[in-house]
């Protein structure tokens, strides 16, 4: 395996990602994350030197709305899977110390 | 001998579009409104949902980057800015890194050590988060998404200002642009308007910037001096004592004058950009560009220019009156309806500003109708009120609105013209003041005008001064 | 038969209920059913039916969702634990198409989860078993789609396809899935994968119940700023049973290494039946298609880690129930909510979009993007249908798959690059193997050329007679006890599995 994820990629990532994995997993992470690079580093076999990335298939461009309101009050069904709700807000651990 | 140390301040400046609806979706952008009313699957992150721009958006931006000497990216992108935050329901934020729609321009500051021009690096367009209450009673967080989703564009400025007098004099011209366009009210203290400043410093002659840091949570043009201040004099601390300054992003307490790293080990600080995949290019066409050029406005240095052609006023009062769009339109309109720019000019370069002052207020938050105001100087004009009145029912226009011709005719404060009247008053006061009489025809001028001020007490203020002191002479002979 | 009324509505639907319920204990197609509704539902069609206000082919015929696809008030999980009580408070711009036009939505069908997988094994409620043999996987990730249609659960399915998602678990299962065009099927209540990548499409017994349900699936929407608007939407005037003339090139490159030799002679005598037919019918060199799967798991990952952001235990879905502080909130709720794969995949995007790895990877993978599109677009300008297998093999058999990400990937070799291009793609069948398994041959068109293809397989279709499904399904299913699948079949949670809602 010519990539070679370390510890600190895997802990790194799992921040970037908010994901938290236990030993076991991690060890597969690493490797199964290695391979994949592995793999995808056959993409240097192209020769991609001024070839303009493609985002979009079709360029289609300006799709607009026009400024004018067209939703109403629907708090409540925005509200109905949340897993904690008060006082007509989301609920959440507190975000400042 | 003392090193020397220069600041390097450049602004990240958030500005709240004059949208009615969000960047994305149709939800109403008003302030206030019960948490989440303003809501929807697009600005709460549901599942499946799907950004579409708001056209206006595009063309405000536009305005801004034209008026502030920019040019225009007519290709221009949307990335994802990707960090994990509850006041974010996707966990990205909407927002152009690679291709912004606006890039190199700049505005010309002048402070007291003169002219200076303010590079701009660029204008981007993003969305806003929610807003996060920090609720007491349970030890948590609230999140409230009506904000999610109002449509920002962030002005980058270059590293060109040295002083807080810079920094304030480049905010000052940028929001009196952005208002003068109709882009935003530009309120910092409803965050309609709020500027992240990155400061260094560095030894007086150095070619090369010191490492900076990035202050947050700034709502006032104070905060902001004083922050700039607190933060200098940190760095400095730091640079004589031999410490690094470390590259971060800090949260400025206004009440302790001290910023505080705002650094988590959650945060990487590594927002993973890539174009938006959900939303289509902006394609900008020459004929737009035009369209939006031929309706700009007209800014302030033009409009200073025509008040001193157009009307005869004062050259500072032009430039006060002009130093906020909301008190030019004022006065256009009212001079518009009345004919009388002078007048005019007056009431708003006196009463208005003294009340302004007085309530701490800034006159973009004046509310009372144009037609109200040139009323009341028809009515002093025409002699139906005098100055005392007139003052006393622009205080009411000031702050209630009020239709100053029906308000005279409520509370009986018309002038009293009626001769009849006035004589048997001013007789009655000559009568009750034998004293102030002899003295007068004793030589005493002064006495006549306690005479005046006793009839015009009689008359609550309503009798024309001058017609009672014509009365007096006349009766004392 | 519904049009004829020689059955009501509720009688069709009640069929599909019955049908569900003798076989959906062994093959797992739905995550979640909601029998009660569905009738309602068809009583509300009958009358409009009665009274003229509803017409169409597609009127009272009953149809599954898969279950990325929201559907208001019923409850769409993306087979994930994450999600697993989410009920939406909105339609999919499809599914209120598939509304308007009369369907009748008898439940939603399981998946690989998030769409991740090529199997319907990586599902957090359980694994779907193909009807074909019930020890094999029914291809992924539109797995339970495909089954339900196979099974005559129900007469057509809707799935969605982002490397394969549709045609693959089509040729496992004998049935026929297309692929539109990027653009032209609104992706608008879709729960994002891989976004610059995925469509909704049909899943049927054949080409002209595609064409009809594509017809009332595509419209231009303004709520998707993707959303192509096309010049026609009258997919079925392509039935036409007339290939004179038309141009298949079949790649050479996709008849090499890796297909297994069964698949390669089926597919080939699906081009001899075209041949036959009048059409002209070559080999050509396409390139680049080694390519295609690693730009694909760049692209696809490096999207599906912006996207599956938002699901942090915040607004729905699962929340741990134990935390300290937002930060473990949201890494518990993520690491306990999402499976393995999903997990992998997420990972690997978060890292190819990571500070000093953009442009090697991300880029890199645009680029081939590019390159592949501008291979297509060669072999458009000869070709009117490009013809090939769906993948290199027939469905394997349950667990074999999951143990080698990078093997299961590469089975999805000729179906990714369509995706990659946003080209439209059907998958038909066109026989079985030594095990009894079917094989499909893919037909793959230009952008916007889903005529061409429709009318390939119509022509297709007609030579190679009526498609028999699996023979003796009940007793196949008889065999299996309930849920008695491998050891990794069951949900995570006792919440996971339950099938109705409240
Ligand atoms: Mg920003
Ligand atoms: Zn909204």
């Amino acid at each position: 395996m010519a990539n070679r994820i370390s510890d600190e990629t895997i802990e790194y990532v799992g921040i970037l990602a908010k994901l938290e994995l236990s030993e076991e997993e991690r060890e597969q992470a690493k490797q199964d994350i290695g391979r994949m690079l592995d793999y995808v580093d056959k993409l240097n076999e192209l020769d991609t030197s001024g070839v303009e990335p493609l985002s979009h298939v079709f360029p289609v461009h300006n799709v607009f709305r026009e400024d004018v309101v067209t939703n109403g009050d629907d708090r409540a069904r925005m509200l109905q899977n949340a897993p904690k709700v008060k006082d007509g807000s989301w609920q959440v651990p507190k975000t400042v110390e | 001998m003392a090193r020397q140390y220069e600041t390097v301040i450049g602004l990240e400046v958030h500005v709240e579009l004059a949208t009615k609806t969000k960047i994305f979706c149709g939800c109403s952008t008003a302030f206030g409104g019960a948490p989440n009313t303003h809501t929807c699957p697009v600005c709460t992150g549901m599942p499946g949902s799907l950004p579409v721009l708001n056209k206006q958006v595009v063309e405000y931006a536009m305005a801004v980057g034209l008026a502030t000497g920019c040019q225009i990216n007519q290709y221009c992108k949307f990335d994802r800015k990707n960090y994990f935050y509850p006041d974010n329901p996707q966990n990205y934020q909407i927002s152009q890194l690679y291709l912004p729609i606006c890039h190199d321009g700049g505005i010309e500051i002048e402070t007291a050590s003169g002219r200076k021009v303010i590079g701009i690096h660029e204008i981007h367009m993003e969305e806003d988060a929610g807003k996060l209450i920090h609720d007491e009673w349970d030890d948590c967080t609230l999140v409230d998404y009506n904000r999610s989703g109002v449509p920002l564009i962030e002005i980058v400025s270059e590293p060109d200002m040295r002083s807080a007098e810079e920094v304030i004099a480049y905010l000052d011209k940028l929001r009196l642009i952005v208002q003068y366009l109709g882009a935003s009210d530009c309120k910092l203290q409803e965050g309609s308007m709020r500027a992240d400043v990155n400061l260094s410093v560095r030894e007086v002659g150095a070619k090369e910037f010191g490492t900076r840091t990035e202050m947050k949570n700034l709502n006032s043009f104070k905060a902001i001096a004083r922050a700039i201040d607190g933060e200098r004099a940190r760095q400095i601390e730091l640079l004589e004592e031999g410490k690094p300054v470390i590259q971060e992003t800090r949260r400025w307490d206004d009440n302790k004058e001290y910023s505080y790293p705002m650094r988590s080990k959650e945060d990487a600080h590594d927002y993973r950009y890539f174009p938006d995949p959900d939303l289509v290019p902006v394609v900008i066409s020459d004929e737009w560009l035009q369209a939006v050029r031929d309706r700009q406005p007209e800014l302030r240095t033009e409009k200073l220019a025509r008040y001193k052609k157009e009307f005869d006023i004062p050259e500072y009062d032009a430039e006060i009156l002009t130093g906020s769009k909301r008190l030019a339109d004022v006065f256009e309109e009212t001079t518009a309806l009345c004919g009388k720019p002078k007048k005019v000019s007056n009431w708003l370069m006196g009463e208005t500003l003294r009340l302004l002052k007085e309530e701490g207020m800034e006159p973009e938050e004046l509310t009372f109708a144009p037609e109200h105001l040139a009323k009341l100087i028809e009515l002093t004009d025409a002699g139906t009120i005098n100055q005392t009145v007139a003052k006393e029912v622009f205080e009411k226009i000031f702050y209630e609105d009020v239709e100053p011709e029906r308000y005279v005719e409520e509370h009986g404060l018309k002038m009293v013209s009626d001769d009849g009247v006035l004589r048997t008053v001013v007789e009655g006061v000559i009568a009750a003041n034998p004293q102030s009489v002899s003295d007068y025809r004793g030589g005493k001028e002064k006495a006549l005008g306690f005479l005046v001020g006793q009839t015009m007490k009689q008359m609550k203020g309503r009798a024309n001064p001058g017609a009672v002191n014509q009365l007096l002479r006349e009766l004392l002979g | 038969m519904i049009r004829k009324r020689e059955v009501s509505v509720r009688e069709a639907v009640q069929e599909s209920l019955d049908c569900v319920a003798a076989l959906d204990g062994t093959l797992n197609c739905f995550v979640t059913l909601d029998g009660e509704r569905a009738l309602a539902r068809a009583d509300e069609v009958q009358r409009g039916i009665d009274d003229g206000t509803l017409g169409g082919p597609l009127a009272g015929v009953p149809v599954a969702v898969k279950d990325n696809i929201c559907t208001e008030g019923l409850r769409t999980t993306c087979s994930s634990k994450i999600l697993y009580n989410f009920v939406p408070p909105y339609s999919a711009e499809a599914v209120c198409n598939l509304n308007a036009a009369g369907g009748v939505i008898i439940g939603k069908t399981n998946m690989d989860e998030f769409a991740m997988g090529s199997t319907t094994e990586t599902s957090a409620f359980g694994v779907t078993r193909n009807p074909w043999d019930p020890e094999h996987v029914p291809g992924g990730s539109s797995g339970g789609s495909c089954a339900a249609v196979a099974s005559c659960e129900v007469p057509y399915a809707l799935g969605s396809d982002t490397g394969g998602s549709i045609r693959q678990p089509g040729s496992f299962c004998g049935v026929t899935g297309l692929k539109p065009t990027y653009g032209t099927v609104s992706r608008y209540g879709l729960i994002a994968y891989g976004s610059s990548l995925d469509q909704i499409g049909p899943i049927a017994k054949d080409i002209s119940d595609c064409a009809a349900i594509l017809e009332m699936l595509a419209s231009y929407d303004k709520k998707d700023s993707t959303s192509v608007k096309r010049e026609a939407y009258d997919f079925t005037s392509a039935l036409v049973d007339d290939v004179k003339g038309m141009k298949i090139g079949i790649p050479s490159d996709y008849l090499g290494d890796g297909l297994d030799p069964e698949v390669e002679a089926a597919v080939r005598k699906a081009a001899d039946v075209l041949r036959q037919k009048g059409a002209i019918v070559e080999e050509f060199q396409l390139s680049l298609v080694e390519y295609a799967i690693p730009a694909y798991y760049v692209i696809a990952s490096a999207e599906a880690s912006s996207n599956l952001a938002r699901f942090d235990g915040v607004k729905y879905g699962y929340r741990a129930p134990e935390y300290e502080g937002l930060h473990s909130m949201y890494k518990r709720s993520r690491s306990e909510g999402f499976g393995e794969e999903v997990k992998r995949r997420i990972m690997l995007g978060s890292f190819v979009l990571s500070s000093g790895y953009y442009d090697a990877y991300y880029l890199k993978a645009l680029r081939t993007k590019a390159l592949i599109k501008q291979s297509f677009d060669r072999a458009f300008e000869n070709y009117d249908v490009i013809l090939g297998p769906v993948a290199p093999n027939t469905a394997p058999r349950l667990g074999e798959s999951l143990s080698d990400p990078l093997k299961m990937y590469l089975g999805d070799i000729y179906t990714i690059s369509v995706n990659l291009a946003g080209l439209p793609g059907v998958s038909v069948p066109c026989g079985t193997d030594a095990k009894g398994l079917p094989i499909g041959v893919q037909l793959i068109g230009d952008c916007f050329q889903e005529k061409k293809i429709i009318r390939a397989a119509y022509a297709y279709e007609q030579a190679r007679g009526s498609w028999q499904g699996p023979a003796d399904l009940e007793k196949r299913c008889d065999r299996i006890p309930e849920h008695a699948a491998s050891g990794e079949a069951a949900g995570p949670e006792s919440a996971c599995v339950s099938k109705e809602v409240g």
